[in-house]
């Protein structure tokens, strides 16, 4: 595989850099190498997090060194000779496309020099890399959006944005799983939940997971509460 | 089963454990104590493991009436502790007995307390951890802090002596905090970097668990203002784009996009724990040997045996 940089990031986490850039590959890579280095360690790390084109590996550092740890990884990586880009699961999302659940509709449309129904038409056209997840629990960053959409954060974010909003900002696309302050365009409303304590696995997404949005009318979304 | 009822909640006093480990990969923040130090030390001046759900305690702290004879420990900050009206020593475990009311009152120095009980507060856990994330509002209490009225269940107690450790020394105006640099520092101009070694910062009034925002010469980075979202460790002086530097603390969100400068050595995370706003910090780089002897001094302080 590509280049890797190795860093301290304080005394007991290690960033593994890969080329800084959003694609597939470098995500898969990403991807790959985290599912070794937990194989390899077989949960004696604290935690792993899986970013854009990052892994940082957090560690005890009274007993674990973290130069030890750095060869490691890095023969780990040398190890992988090829890493094709393997999809995860698809995940289909219905969403309501409605003005009051999509606030931001208008603007968004007015951006991408159309009509809200083009901005429907641009946003579910595509199906989305689920690249990593932070922010709240579930919430999964999914790129890459129509350029067209692609207009950064809102100037001011929202105090509370509602659970199951769908968003767009530079370029990525989310599912709000819980209600919280936000500075996204808010684009949508889904029923769906990334985030569920109740099921046996509480996460919706992963990181390589594909993400399908469909679009369904305000009576069905209606019809359709949970 | 014994309980501590809240009869006033204090300033913010949240439940706290050693917090909510290995889901950050699905944004789930660890969340845990601020001065994870004294929490372990509580913990084990009332005989319990490390493990065990604890009280925070921040500025101003509760007042909580034990249903049954609860045996508690307070340890971190220096706070007015009562046990009906009669000051109670803190150098060790004290009993509360049935009905009586434990009074953590203000402050005299540091910032925040643990307060375990023998048995560890008895709350649901949520992803196999009883801490409590405001922010994202997770843990007991649907991941709030405690209100008057809340009944806080003490658990079943282990086996177990209580133990004796050093206290956490408390800094008093400010504290030098020691850093490895990076992850981000090479984004940094040199003389960014020595701004950052050589001025003295001050926490402003808008810091919180999550973070302190400090005021202090601007520090901004020479390329992008912002990096590829990417995990943010407890500790991390993170530099926003307008050159502000934040430290991130316990509640910090699991990634970030804002370059991080250098990073707070663990060992002294517990006194970064213990100011406030107002309090001046300095930043001292250090080694990775430095920090983990450091540590490991710290480990021996807390006492020798594991748990």
């Amino acid at each position: 595989m590509g280049p890797l940089r190795i860093v301290s990031a304080g005394d007991s986490a290690l960033l593994v850099e890969l080329p800084a850039r959003v694609d597939p590959a470098t995500s898969a890579q990403a991807i790959a190498l985290s599912r070794r280095i937990e194989d390899r360690f077989q949960g004696t790390l604290r935690d792993l997090v899986v970013g854009y084109c990052s892994i940082t590996v957090y560690f005890d550092p009274l007993v674990q060194d973290a130069a030890a740890l750095a060869t490691e990884i890095r023969e780990l990586a040398g190890g992988m000779v090829e890493c094709p880009v393997v999809d995860g699961r698809l995940v289909h999302v219905d969403v309501c496309y409605d003005r009051e659940y999509g606030p931001d509709l208008s603007e968004v449309a007015e951006y991408a020099g159309g009509s809200t129904e083009d901005v429907v038409a641009l946003h579910t056209g595509i199906t989305y890399r689920v690249y990593m997840l932070g922010f709240l629990p579930g919430f999964a960053y999914m790129a890459s959006v129509h350029p067209r959409l692609a207009l950064p954060r809102r100037a001011t974010p929202r105090p509370r944005v509602p659970a199951g909003s769908v968003a767009i900002a530079a370029g990525q696309t989310g599912i709000y799983p819980s209600a919280a302050p936000g500075g996204w365009h808010l684009i949508g409303r889904t029923h769906l939940a990334p985030y569920d304590p109740s099921r046996a696995f509480p996460f919706l997404f992963r990181p390589g997971d594909q993400v399908a949005f469909h679009a369904i009318d305000r009576a069905a979304f209606d019809r359709a509460v949970p | 089963m014994a309980c501590m009822r809240v009869i006033r909640p204090g300033l913010l006093t949240t439940v706290q454990d050693i917090g909510r480990w290995g889901h950050q990969s699905s944004g789930v923040p660890v969340a845990g104590p601020m001065d994870l130090y004294s929490h372990r030390l509580a913990n084990r001046l009332a005989g319990n493991r490390d493990e065990e759900a604890a009280l925070e305690v921040t500025i101003i702290g509760p007042d909580l009436r034990a249903v049954g004879d609860v045996l508690c420990a307070v340890t971190g900050a220096e706070f007015a502790v009562e046990v009906n009206g009669k000051s109670a020593d803190t150098r060790k475990s004290f009993e509360v007995p049935d009905g009586a009311t434990l009074r953590v009152g203000a402050c005299v120095a540091g910032a925040r307390a643990a307060l375990a009980v023998r048995g560890g507060f008895d709350v649901p856990a949520t992803l196999g951890s009883r801490a409590t994330s405001v922010v994202s509002r997770m843990g007991p209490f649907g991941g709030r802090a405690l209100v008057s009225g809340d009944e806080l269940p003490v658990g079943t107690a282990v086996e177990a002596d209580c133990q004796a450790g050093q206290r956490l020394p408390l800094p008093t105006g400010g504290a030098r905090l020691r850093v490895l640099m990076g992850p981000h520092d090479t984004r940094f101009h040199d003389d960014v970097v020595g701004r950052l070694l050589e001025s003295r910062f001050v926490i402003t009034p808008e810091s919180n668990r999550m973070g302190y925002r400090l005021a202090g010469p601007i520090l901004r980075s020479s390329g992008a203002a912002e990096v590829l979202s990417d995990a943010t460790p407890f500790g991390s002086l993170q530099v926003t784009g307008s050159g502000q530097p934040i430290l991130l603390m316990a509640d910090r969100q699991t990634t970030g996009g804002y370059p991080r400068i250098a990073t707070v050595i663990s060992a002294d995370l517990p006194v970064a724990a213990q100011l406030a706003p107002g309090n001046w910090i300095e930043f001292v780089a250090c080694a990775q040997d430095e920090a983990i002897a450091a540590l490991r001094l710290q480990e021996a302080n807390l006492g020798a045996v594991a748990r």
